[in-house]
């Protein structure tokens, strides 16, 4: 039993993080019906603008992670958009997916090359100073990590439910062409999703790094997890993720405990598979009422 | 129809018309076929930085011979089919000897194009088989794990009287090697094997895998995995309060691991054949040299790299020209001393296999520090 | 087909039968594997261009493909026998996989493939009894033709081009057939397709299978070309490098992804000098096609020949300027 509550706190913690990562992909997903396969790298290079900073400039580490911060929103929110989404949207999601690939390989090949290929240690948030909770070692920066991905959605669908540009922002996602004729600034409604997603990956990037260490190839497997929990939880729902990203990190944990090591990634495809056959709108989505 | 068949013709005919086709000329041709890209990308850039840090010094006293060396750098993507391409494009290009790669898989595949061509090949991998397929031209930088894993195992045995262990791994060609070979060392001293625990490459969450060895009750827990999973694994073996002993090859006690894990790396004890931290002159040198020009420190393959370029110098130096077969012929059973050539860094003699033997060193973890706890001789 | 469209093909094959000649080995074995992911690129735009099914798992059809002629011809058992098993096992899996992912289209099918392909390579590198494992398998034979070895590289190529032709002149047979037609409604018009008697779940099933056993065969070439293969070679990297090679050709052409596979197989050779730069410069090269051409070079061909058309004779709509 200590076992298995250790194996569940555990996959709870690493659980968020996914589940942080994931949310990103809802959200582009529901405003522009853009599947971003760069999200793992957009976790991913955040941490090294903080690195820059500090080691390159010499900042202390909360400007660097203020000049951080910016350049995320800058090039992960409006770059983005601007010089890739936009002109891409009206071809549909095929040539998206295609350029969220190579723009991942543009990001990874680019923070290589610039500046380094080992793998660096980022300085933590909290501390990572062990608890003992029931029988579970757990340390202060999982359960921070933790209540900031709660918080972090609770707070979106607080601004999304409850303030204007948070339900217009909605009209948008469910359709663009009658919020549009209802006089919602379509555009800019799916530039705020675009900022919030850098947002997040930014917030997800200081969060993960400590613990993950920031290296360039560190979105490759993030983002696929990402992605999956994104689909497993609920395409069209921030809290599906947030289910998704926390379920796969426990069933992780547990199918390597109690089924195979060696195929311990195998479950959460199966899983994938099977929700896309029996519920494809997602364990918490809602059936897509738009047609793709 | 007609004219996209034709342009699409013609673009084949003006892109394979430009297929690159180097024909000799005089300087001496090293091809640096190695793991730029995908996973090995981190291993491959320490090499490769190591490798032009030794040929611009041998360059700058003068070339060898009195010819300059020309590096060309190919990428394996760190994948075998890649590899072997590479390969075969480096005898194309005229390569007088091919470096690398590192990762045994790519090894395995493309050792035997150069092997047709007679081309020498000076490998960082450490993949038992690599010199047992009686090929001619291949030659290690560094042990294979079919000497190391025996020295660590006599450590174990010897000193540490541990009769059960828990094995960790990473699920590749790298852990797999380095895990079949210590197992297989385990079986052979009557040693149980408690818990055999496989992750993934780039697994975020240890947990897992920590919950097996703790509950193995071994009596020592061996870890096989690259730098950042070591470190992950490090962290969440301290943070399960885990109290057995953990020993480590080369890789456990690299200075990467202190850097990204901190003190949760402290009383790690191993084995290591190659150590930018071992009390050797030449190789604190190096170390300095290569952290100066870099701004990052080297690993074992940096290290393995710079060896085989002043490898290569030595030999055809000897020979006196530039001679694939005599350069093969003659780096059998040779021994190199610091004292005939500085930048081999160790005493290093091969055997007729091409495999490498030289000392090595039984290290510990201490205050971030490795530190050399005793030099085990030559075999 | 018109005597000119014929005398170009004439003229490019023969190209394709010289042009080996004029290469070192390392070019023939660049000139190999372009042959060969074209054949995987043709199947996937069958499925992808024609029946308008997005598939992540072409990688992992190569991956069977290849491990079944591996497996079976270093058993003993005669290559042609090994490469038919190869393709009609991936047209079997394809059909086992295609039949529940169809019920649920577009992006969704492109995630069950990316699924499927990732445990392909989960179950190659874990079985190790049957596959080796993680270090793959070793000296796998080339085939032995009439008495003929292929063991020297330019026999090789001319055994693959000789399939590779033939692959593609079966591929024109199928698009030409009715029932090759019957894609092509669907891909632009599946409602009215449907309404005209096309059964579109049965229709696009089978290009997926079809498309599939390409797969299969590319994969059985690839181990023979390389002689070797282990788990990593049928990653989703390279499903996604397969589905790159067909859009940046132009899904839906028949020569579309043979010219993408030709660029894609040859890029590194061409941005080698930019050395460490060359796959962030490969990235931006994608990104700007996808921006300027999402429908890929050939289709960039295609409109601008439209353009010309309507500026020959404005009155024409665009539709009559087309095809």
């Amino acid at each position: 039993m200590n076992t298995f509550f250790q194996l569940f706190v555990s996959g709870l913690a690493t659980g968020s993080i996914y589940a942080l990562a994931a949310i990103g992909f809802t959200l582009l997903w529901q405003a522009s019906q853009t599947i971003n396969f760069a999200q793992g790298e957009f976790i991913m290079l955040p941490a090294f603008f903080v690195l820059a900073g500090t080691q390159f400039l010499g900042l202390s580490f909360p400007v660097a992670m203020a000049i951080a911060v910016v350049l995320s929103l800058l090039l992960l929110g409006l770059g983005f958009k601007r010089i890739i989404i936009d002109p891409l949207l009206p071809h549909g999601v095929l040539p998206i997916v295609i350029a969220t690939i190579a723009l991942g390989i543009l990001m990874k090949e680019g923070v290589k090359q610039f500046y380094t290929a080992e793998a660096l240690p980022f300085p933590a948030l909290f501390s990572d100073r062990t608890l003992n909770v029931l029988g579970a070692a757990i340390s202060v920066q999982d359960i921070a990590v933790l209540l900031i991905a709660l918080g972090a959605v609770a707070l979106l669908q607080l601004f999304l439910n409850g303030t204007k540009i948070g339900r217009c922002m909605q009209a948008t996602a469910q359709n663009p062409n009658v919020a549009e004729i209802l006089g919602v600034p379509v555009r800019r409604m799916i530039l705020y999703t675009f900022l919030i997603n850098a947002g997040l990956a930014f917030l997800a990037s200081v969060l993960i790094s400590p613990i993950y260490l920031a290296k360039f190839s560190n979105g490759e497997t993030l983002g696929l997890i990402a992605f999956i929990a994104a689909i497993v939880g609920g395409f069209n729902q921030i809290r599906g993720a947030l289910a998704g990203g926390l379920l796969l990190g426990v069933i992780d944990n547990l199918s390597a405990a109690y089924v195979s090591a060696s195929y311990r990634s195998a479950v959460p495809l199966i899983l994938l598979i099977i929700i896309i056959l029996v519920r494809p709108q997602g364990l918490l989505g809602k059936a897509e009422g738009r047609t793709v | 129809m007609t004219k996209r068949a034709l342009a699409s013709i013609a673009i084949a005919m003006a892109l394979s018309a430009g297929l690159p086709n180097i024909s000799w000329a005089d300087t001496i041709k090293i091809a640096n076929v190695i793991e730029l890209s995908g996973a090995g990308a981190t291993v491959g850039s320490n090499w490769r930085d190591a490798l032009k840090l030794a040929f611009e010094e041998i360059n700058a006293a003068g070339g060898i011979l009195g010819e300059q060396v020309e590096v060309t750098d190919y990428d394996t993507q760190t994948d075998p089919t890649t590899s072997r391409a590479m390969v075969q494009k480096a005898i194309d290009d005229g390569a007088y000897v091919i470096m690398g790669p590192i990762y045994s898989g790519s090894v395995k595949v493309n050792m035997m194009v150069a092997q047709q061509n007679g081309v020498p090949q000076l490998t960082g991998a450490e993949a038992p088989f690599i010199t047992d397929m009686g090929n001619p031209y291949i030659f290690r930088t560094s042990f294979g794990a079919q000497q190391s894993m025996p020295k660590l195992v006599k450590y174990l045995t010897e000193e540490m009287k541990v009769k059960s262990v828990a094995v960790a791994w990473v699920n590749d060609d790298f852990g797999k090697g380095g895990r079949d070979s210590f197992v297989a060392e385990l079986e052979k001293n009557g040693i149980a094997v408690n818990a055999d625990v496989s992750s993934e490459v780039g697994q975020a969450d240890f947990a897992a895998d920590v919950i097996k060895l703790k509950s193995s009750n071994a009596d020592a827990i061996f870890a096989y995995l690259h730098e950042e999973e070591s470190a992950r694994l490090l962290k969440e073996i301290r943070k399960q309060g885990v109290t057995q002993p953990i020993f480590g090859e080369t890789t456990l006690m690299n200075q990467k691991v202190v850097d990204l894990a901190g003190e949760a790396v402290n009383g790690v004890r191993g084995h290591v054949g190659l150590s930018a931290n071992a009390p050797i002159p030449g190789i604190e040198e190096f170390a300095k040299k290569f952290e100066a020009k870099y701004s990052y420190k080297p690993d074992h393959n940096a290290i393995k790299a710079y060896m085989g370029a002043y490898v290569v110098k030595y030999v055809t130096t000897k020979n006196g020209k530039a001679d694939r077969q005599a350069f093969a012929d003659a780096l059998h059973g040779l021994t190199i001393t610091p004292a005939d050539e500085p930048g081999i860094l160790m005493e290093t003699s091969w055997d007729d296999k091409g495999e490498v033997n030289r000392e090595s060193f039984l290290v510990e973890v201490k205050d971030g520090k490795q530190t050399v706890v005793s030099t085990l001789p030559k075999l | 087909m018109s005597k000119r469209t014929l005398a170009t093909l004439v003229a490019g094959l023969a190209i394709l039968i010289l042009l080996p000649f004029t290469q070192s080995n390392y070019g023939v074995f660049v000139l190999c594997s372009w042959l060969v992911y074209s054949i995987s690129a043709m199947g996937l735009n069958l499925t992808l261009g024609y029946a308008g099914q997005v598939s992540l798992a072409q990688a992992s059809f190569m991956g069977i493909g290849a491990y079944t002629t591996a497996l079976m011809t270093m058993a003993g058992v005669p290559w042609p026998a090994a490469m038919i098993a190869a393709m009609v096992l991936c047209f079997v899996i394809g059909l086992l996989l295609g039949y529940p992912a169809l019920r649920v289209q577009h992006h969704f099918l492109a995630f069950i493939t990316l699924a499927f392909n990732a445990l392909v390579v989960l179950v190659l590198r874990n079985e190790e009894w049957l596959t080796g494992g993680t270090y793959g398998i070793v000296g796998i034979p080339r085939p032995e033709l009439f008495g003929l070895q292929t063991q020297k590289p330019l026999a090789f190529y001319f055994f693959v081009l000789a399939l590779f032709v033939l692959m593609a002149v079966a591929l024109y047979a199928i698009i030409r057939s009715p029932w090759g037609r019957a894609f092509k409604a669907l891909r632009e018009n599946p409602i009215r397709a449907n309404s005209l008697g096309v059964d579109i779940r049965k229709t696009t099933l089978l290009a997926f299978a079809i498309g599939s056993s390409y797969g299969g065969l590319a994969g059985s070439l690839l181990a023979q070309l390389t002689q070797f293969i282990d788990p990593h070679s049928f990653g989703l990297t390279i499903s996604l490098k397969v589905l790159l090679m067909v859009i940046v050709g132009g899904a839906g052409f028949f020569f579309g992804p043979i010219l993408g596979a030709l660029l894609i197989v040859l890029a590194p050779e061409f941005l080698r000098f930019t050395e460490g730069y060359y796959l962030m410069i490969y990235a931006v090269l994608v990104i700007v096609l996808m921006i300027f051409c999402p429908t890929g070079l050939l289709g960039l061909v295609e409109r601008a020949r439209t353009a010309l058309k309507l500026r020959q004779n404005p009155n024409a709509t665009t539709w009559e300027a087309g095809r």
